[in-house]
């Protein structure tokens, strides 16, 4: 009963995020879907991904998204006459979108159809925290380094990017 | 309905309206320690030496009018209050505070006070703690003045940049004593050294403790770190906007956040609810002690020191704790390591 | 316990949420949340089979998975500061010319 309490308001706060025009909306709706997501985790017997999820997703990159969308101070999306047609009757990319879409799901339920009845989850043993983290730094000791230095090239490479940098910009244009 | 879950129930409701309670209480203490700190009275007009004071600003808070700009959010204006005070109380259900009770007979088992045991009670309080940053930041948002903005993005960014400190020195407490879970922590500090040094962490882990205290005042926005909502800077920051019982639950998130990190550090540094004299069943009483103890080093630290400019709190978080907490996790795996074999 | 295909039906709805979300929004940071709702999918995903095979490995993937996230997430942001910066609109359409 849980699962489907969880898995409703997951699919909701998404078809939300992506059908609201106010982007702040937008970002609030996720973070109550990754909520829902965390509750399924926890579900499935896995605390530490769950709460993972609420630190970094919820708790960071969401805020991360927050600040961005304030800093901006992004006007809503333009109400232009097309916003009022179907998606799918619409010119240009976005007819072609909503069918590429449309397309995904179709091919997505095909799949599943064709699995058929995937059966319970059995009695396997359920792994604790020591668990992962013995594995993390044996195992998978390698992929935990490179993920460190991804995390510190996103780092420079964010601030980089960001970067309001008059004097680069007019050396740029001496050239 | 068996009388466990009856007690579960009954621990959960006093649970909360302890912390109410404690904020009320703070908001005494606070203006009465200020007043002996500064050679004055404080508080005593109202009841016995002042005693109902805090009754008196909540009756006043409860009358004041409600306001809202015209141009804020209706919605977030609204809601940042509300995820302000969920997220200081939610921390508090997983943090244990005494141990086995069966209330003097009453329960046929043990009863753990503690709302909910979870095997990553660590990590939870963590979590609802990078959670709070949202109240802040929506608040500060939807009011849609200056003052307000600058002051809630501020408070945010201060906020998740001693979150870094703060896990740092949880993961060092982490790595000293094991398990993810408050209780088998708190009960690794239990018996003593020689007879008479009792097994606190604080003693195999001071500059972890000093870390989590100070990213802790830093974490609940009290001076010397209170820059986003000083009063002769930003008018009051985030919540300059807001009136009557809004501004009452972020004074309360306020006060129930200090609560929480004091009686998290009690847990880890400083055996929970152990003690001597008292029996196991007794030992919250232990625990009110040390968790007052730190309250009042809270309300001593913010009269006394002057407040942190914001750059120079940004750049102490990021430069100083961030680094110190870093060199503690190394040495103290370290030094785990070699005392293990 | 929902069986295992309940999970991955939930997934595969989520993820193409999150695909119908980037072919059809025209506002970057809503592309961005798309395909953020496309990663938790596929960590669900994972979670759900390695709890089905009795592994953590499904567990550990998911840790990387949500890592690389983030710092996608951080790249792309700081890559919408740039460009909003620069032509003043979050539109993707607005930056359909090769001219910068």
């Amino acid at each position: 009963m849980m699962f489907y309490l969880f898995a409703a308001v997951a699919v909701v706060a998404s078809l939300l995020v992506i059908g609201q025009r106010n982007p702040i909306y937008s970002v609030l709706l996720l973070i109550a879907s990754f909520g829902a997501l965390s509750g399924l985790y926890v579900l499935l017997d896995a605390p530490f991904v769950a709460v993972i999820q609420i630190v970094v997703y919820a708790g960071a990159i969401m805020v991360l998204f927050l600040f961005v969308v304030m800093l901006l101070n992004a006007p809503h999306e333009d109400t232009e006459q097309d916003e009022r047609v179907h998606p799918l009757i619409r010119r240009g990319a976005m007819r072609f979108g909503a069918v590429l879409a449309v397309a995904l799901i179709v091919e997505l339920w095909w799949a599943l159809m064709k699995a058929g009845e995937t059966g319970e989850f059995g009695n396997a043993s359920v792994s604790s925290v020591a668990a992962i983290g013995q594995l993390l730094f044996t195992d998978y000791a390698f992929p935990f380094e490179v993920t460190s230095i991804l995390i510190l090239v996103a780092l420079v490479g964010a601030v980089v990017l960001a970067r309001r940098d008059p004097a680069g910009a007019a050396a740029l244009r001496r050239r | 309905m068996s009388t466990l879950l009856v007690a579960q129930i009954v621990l959960t409701l006093f649970v909360f309206v302890m912390l109410l309670n404690s904020a009320a209480v703070m908001v005494y203490v606070e203006r009465k320690v200020a007043a002996a700190l500064q050679q004055r009275l404080g508080p005593y007009l109202v009841g016995p030496k002042g005693l109902l004071q805090p009754l008196a600003d909540i009756v006043k808070l409860m009358f004041k009018e409600e306001l809202r700009p015209r141009a804020a959010d209706a919605f977030l204006f609204a809601l940042a209050p509300i995820i302000s005070a969920t997220c200081a109380f939610a921390a508090f259900a997983v943090v244990p505070f005494g141990g086995e009770t069966t209330l003097f007979g009453l329960l046929p088992e043990g009863l753990r006070l503690q709302v909910a045991d979870v095997n990553v009670a660590i990590l939870v309080v963590f979590a609802i703690a990078s959670m709070s940053v949202y109240g802040i930041v929506l608040a500060g948002w939807s009011s849609n003045s200056k003052y307000a903005l600058l002051g809630g993005l501020r408070s945010s960014a201060q906020m998740i940049s001693y979150e870094l400190s703060y896990g740092l020195a949880l993961a060092s407490v982490l790595v000293v004593a094991g398990s993810l879970s408050l209780t088998d922590i708190v009960n690794g500090q239990s018996g003593t050294w020689f007879g008479v040094l009792p097994r606190w962490f604080i003693f195999i882990q001071p500059l972890a403790f000093l870390i989590y205290l100070t990213a802790g005042i830093a974490e609940t926005n009290r001076a010397p770190f209170d820059f986003p909502e000083a009063e002769q800077e930003l008018v009051a920051g985030y919540h300059t906007e807001y009136s009557s019982m809004s501004f009452a639950m972020f004074f309360l998130a306020e006060y129930v956040n200090m609560v929480t990190v004091s009686a998290v550090a009690t847990d880890l540094f400083l055996g929970g609810w152990h003690g001597p004299f008292l029996p196991e069943s007794l030992g919250w009483i232990w625990f009110l002690v040390k968790v007052a103890a730190i309250l009042f080093f809270y309300v001593w630290m913010r009269w006394t020191l002057p407040r942190y400019r914001y750059d120079q709190l940004m750049r102490f978080g990021w430069k100083v704790l961030l680094p110190l907490g870093v060199v503690n996790l190394l040495v103290t795996a370290a030094g785990v390591l070699y005392f293990a074999r | 316990m929902p069986a295992l295909s309940q999970y991955l039906v939930l997934s595969a709805l989520l993820f193409s949420i999150g695909a119908a979300g980037v072919f059809v929004r025209r506002n970057l940071i809503t592309i961005l949340l798309s395909i953020e709702i496309m990663l938790n999918a596929v960590n669900l995903t994972f979670v759900a089979f390695g709890r089905a095979l009795g592994s953590a490995d499904g567990q550990i993937i998911v840790f990387f998975v949500m890592t690389v996230a983030a710092a996608e997430a951080a790249v792309g942001l700081a890559i919408v500061i740039a460009l909003f910066r620069h032509r003043e609109s979050l539109n993707p359409d607005a930056f359909t010319t090769l001219r910068w």
